[in-house]
């Protein structure tokens, strides 16, 4: 199978709400040692035929990212 | 500065190297401008003073191009006893009763919103929520008026539902209905929509809140969410200028909310003020902490002298102008006395919310009047300036106002010489096509997405003419709430349009049965340096102010954002304003839905044949000429005063304004609502050839639709003679799922008629999620 994995994340300079409210919520169950989480998603697409990273890298900035506040990777699964 | 190479500047460095370039016209400052800040400070301005001053300076925070026109709302003041707060405080405050305060306001949050829809319009809710946060009130309801492009331009797609989904995402989280506002859409704000935020809040009236930051030895402290590198596109010159590798990470980069922490800091900012812990508070919005650590300080005529490092950073690497540009969210400055420090710092880790002392007020030097705000960074000054020549002393210009050239032309093309429908079939087909117009059709779509009720304290809200809560549960003491703005109507004349707006928010609250009075405005202009624009502003002002000292309510405060264009084409001068009244018991409220099948159904105020600047000449001919309807508001306070009277001794069931689309709108707006029909007569001098449709079309001001009781007629006809109000008997409400009928011309069954307007947004935007069903195959 030609997979794809796009892993979309919030930019450095973005406030990431979600990831800090885990980050807070970590040393309520005794985690201490985590200095920060941010949090992203991970998107896998099956190509029918060859994997296309020029096809994936398209569908993530059109369609995957923000591109105004995300960034994104793409890469062939193995 | 021998020692050791800093990578930031020193106010020891600045002295030493005054002949050292700086990127002042990146800022946005002009030579001379730059020079006022070198004398000032005797030297020339260290990095992060340069920061302070350009974005202290800019148009949106010293106003520097609308403060000659802006205060006229002072000077033409009407007297009133209820206004606790006004102009230059972050909201406007008005007595309901001895106990009770409200306080409201409008701000604008359009360019944000443009480059990243959701998160702009998320945090212009969060934004104006500070602001009456830092009053002293306890928010309780927000309202957006929105204008977008042509509603089938393919941006407007991507920018409309990212705003709605915005404000409601971030009001919704709060906890804070949305109780109404404006969707309008017009191709002049392609590339430049409007986002504009109303929040009102409740306070006791003796809780209200200062923001001087009084008695030196009294503790800095900010409290909210940590600082990042958010909305500092404006200072990032500044960082490209020293780092030239991994400036793509220093780009600007747009402000994201969290409702969630906001929430937090609400009910710990109103826990301080309940056990009087503070001294003074203000919210940190455009400007961040440079805006109020000079404010605070400047107000009160103190100094202070700020450990900037002690500030919570979300990214260690920021440079000390880095922070003080930051515009990250939900954070607010306290000034605290140092016996109740820990008291205050108790009751924010209550809460969960960060608060870290940050500095000390500080008295004036001796021999000087005022403080010095100084700034340090591990040790060394990177800030010593006279707080006030940042707030006060930014440049004023008066600057040249002219006429559009097109204004004549544009006023002489009439609508009125339009071809008009003259069957009842084409009549028929007109409020058809009339009904499903982007600007007059259904608006669900949007306001589905916001929570309109939660609190409990929702009376009235969207699509009713204003948004309307209760305050006592006991008394019934309530606020109703409307924002209007016609912007065809303020580019065919700035002054009349300005004056329309007023006149239709006074109407639409009135029509509730509300007394209205006090006054918000949010003020959307093109580039203040086009004589064309500022003569527009100019006008608008004048206009706002002339009719609110003869109305006799006052401005209580407001917003200008100028710059709304798109390469040299400027939006439609957009003044949008927003009138609040008061209802002593909203059981008494007048609806706008017919509800009662054999009411009697009037037009109040007098149809005139004005059809310029009208939705119909918009939808129908793509027109924009002639000039707006006549302006009457000697007759809007009479119309007004009826209906208060009319509610309060039950003589009329519903009320609804006539506006855009005027009496075909009100009509099927009123039909649709609760779903009864109305068998409408003509009058006899309306007849004939295109009357009807004129009369059905017309936007002249002043008039409203009410349905009243069988029985009551003498003494309502009676109370509108009293007050010269012009009273014309249209017909009866029919019963339920009747047809709207207009006599010899027209039958529209209601579901026709809602099927037309109803559809459109859906149409555009996609369906809403009950109609959503997936097809399988």
């Amino acid at each position: 199978m030609a997979r794809v994995v796009v892993d979309v994340m919030l930019k450095p300079e973005i406030l990431d709400p979600q990831g800090q409210a885990v980050a807070n919520a970590l040393p309520r169950l005794g985690v201490s040692d985590v200095a920060s989480v941010r949090i992203g998603r991970r998107v896998e697409i099956d190509f029918s035929g060859e994997a296309d990273l020029d096809r994936a890298k398209e569908i993530a900035d059109k369609l995957l990212a923000n591109p105004v506040i995300e960034d994104y990777t793409v890469r062939v699964e193995q | 500065m021998t020692s050791v190479e800093l990578d930031f500047d020193t106010v020891g460095h600045a002295v030493a190297t005054p002949a050292e370039e700086q990127p002042y016209a990146e800022l946005g400052l002009q030579a001379d401008e730059y020079q006022r800040i070198r004398q000032i400070l005797g030297r020339r301005p260290t990095q992060s003073e340069l920061a302070m001053y350009s974005i202290m300076w800019s148009e949106h925070c010293s106003y520097k191009s609308s403060k000659v026109h802006l205060k006229q709302f002072v000077e033409k003041k009407p007297a009133s006893d209820r206004m606790l707060a006004g102009i230059g405080e972050n909201a406007g405050v008005i007595a309901i009763t001895d106990q009770i305060a409200v306080t409201f306001k409008v701000e604008s949050h359009n360019h944000p919103s443009y480059v990243e829809p959701y998160q702009g319009a998320a945090t212009g809710v969060g934004g104006i929520v500070r602001d009456i946060l830092a009053m002293g009130a306890r928010p309780v309801a927000v309202m957006d008026p929105l204008r977008f492009g042509a509603a089938d331009h393919p941006d407007t797609a991507r920018v409309l539902p990212g705003v709605v989904a915005g404000v409601g995402g971030y009001g919704n989280c709060l906890g804070l209905p949305n109780i109404g506002g404006e969707v309008v859409f017009d191709p002049s704000y392609q590339g430049n929509p409007l986002v504009n935020a109303l929040c009102v809040g409740v306070l006791p009236a003796d809780r209200l809140q200062r923001k001087e930051a009084d008695g030196p030895g009294n503790i800095v402290v900010l409290m909210g969410a940590k600082t990042g590198r958010d909305g500092i596109g404006g200072v990032s010159v500044l960082a490209s200028a020293t780092f030239d590798e991994g400036s793509e990470q220093r780009r600007p980069s747009v402000q994201v909310g969290d409702p969630f922490t906001e929430k937090l800091l609400i009910e710990s900012c109103l826990e301080l003020y309940n056990s009087d812990l503070i001294v003074g508070v203000q919210d940190l919005g455009g400007a961040g902490l440079t805006c109020a650590l000079t404010e605070t300080s400047a107000s009160a005529g103190t100094g202070m002298d700020i450990q900037l490092e002690k500030v919570p950073l979300r990214e260690p690497s920021m440079t000390p102008h880095e922070v003080l540009a930051s515009e990250s969210q939900e954070r607010m400055l306290l000034i605290v006395e140092p016996a109740k420090l820990n008291a205050v710092l108790g009751i924010a880790q209550l809460w969960g919310v960060l608060a870290t002392p940050i500095g000390v007020v500080t008295a004036p030097d001796a021999g000087e009047s005022a403080g010095r705000l100084r700034i340090t960074w591990h040790g060394e000054t990177v800030v010593d300036v006279p707080p006030g020549s940042l707030v006060d002393d930014g440049p004023v210009y008066a600057r040249p106002l002219k006429e559009p050239n097109d204004l004549p032309l544009l006023q002489a093309d009439r609508a009125e010489t339009l071809p008009k429908p003259t069957t009842g079939d084409d009549l028929r087909a007109t409020v058809l096509r009339m009904v499903a117009s982007p600007n007059l059709c259904d608006k669900s779509w949007v306001t589905e997405q916001y929570d309109r009720y939660v609190l409990g304290n929702t009376v009235l809200a969207q699509p009713e003419d204003a948004g309307l809560i209760r305050l006592d549960e006991n008394s019934g003491l309530g606020i109703a709430i409307s924002l209007d703005g016609n912007s065809r109507y303020a580019r065919l004349d700035p002054y009349a349009g300005a004056q329309l707006a007023l006149a239709e928010a006074y109407r639409n609250v009135a029509v509730t049965g509300a007394d209205p009075v006090a006054v918000t405005n949010c003020l959307n202009f093109g580039s203040p340096e086009d004589p064309a624009v500022m003569w527009q502003f100019a006008e608008a002002v004048r206009g706002l102010a002339d009719g609110c000292l003869e109305l006799g309510i006052p401005v209580t405060g407001g917003n200008v954002s100028f710059y709304n264009q798109t390469g040299a084409a400027a939006i439609h001068p957009t003044p949008i304003v927003g009138v609040l009244g008061v209802h002593q018991d909203v059981t008494q409220r007048v609806p706008m839905g017919f509800s009662q099948a054999g009411d009697l159904v009037y037009v109040l105020g007098e149809t005139r044949n004005e059809l310029s600047g009208s939705e119909w000449a918009w939808v129908e001919h793509e027109h924009l000429g002639g000039t707006p309807p006549q302006v009457d508001l000697a007759g809007e306070r009479r119309l007004g005063d009826a209906i208060a009277q009319a509610a309060e001794r039950g003589l009329i069931r519903t009320a609804h304004d006539l506006s855009d689309g005027g009496l075909a709108q009100a009509l099927a707006e009123s039909c649709l609502r609760k779903g009864f029909g109305a068998t409408i007569e003509l009058p006899a001098e309306w007849s004939a050839g295109s009357q009807p449709f004129v009369f059905l079309f017309s936007e002249s001001t002043g008039r409203a639709l009410v349905a009243v009781p069988p029985g009551h007629e003498m003494a309502f006809t009676a109370l509108c003679e009293e007050r010269q109000i012009p009273l014309t008997r249209l017909g009866t409400v029919a019963d339920e799922g009747a047809e709207l009928t207009v006599s010899g011309q027209f039958a529209l069954p209601l579901d026709e008629l809602r099927e037309a307007w109803s559809a459109t947004l859906p149409k555009l935007f996609g369906s809403t999620i009950a109609s959503n069903v997936v097809q399988e195959d």
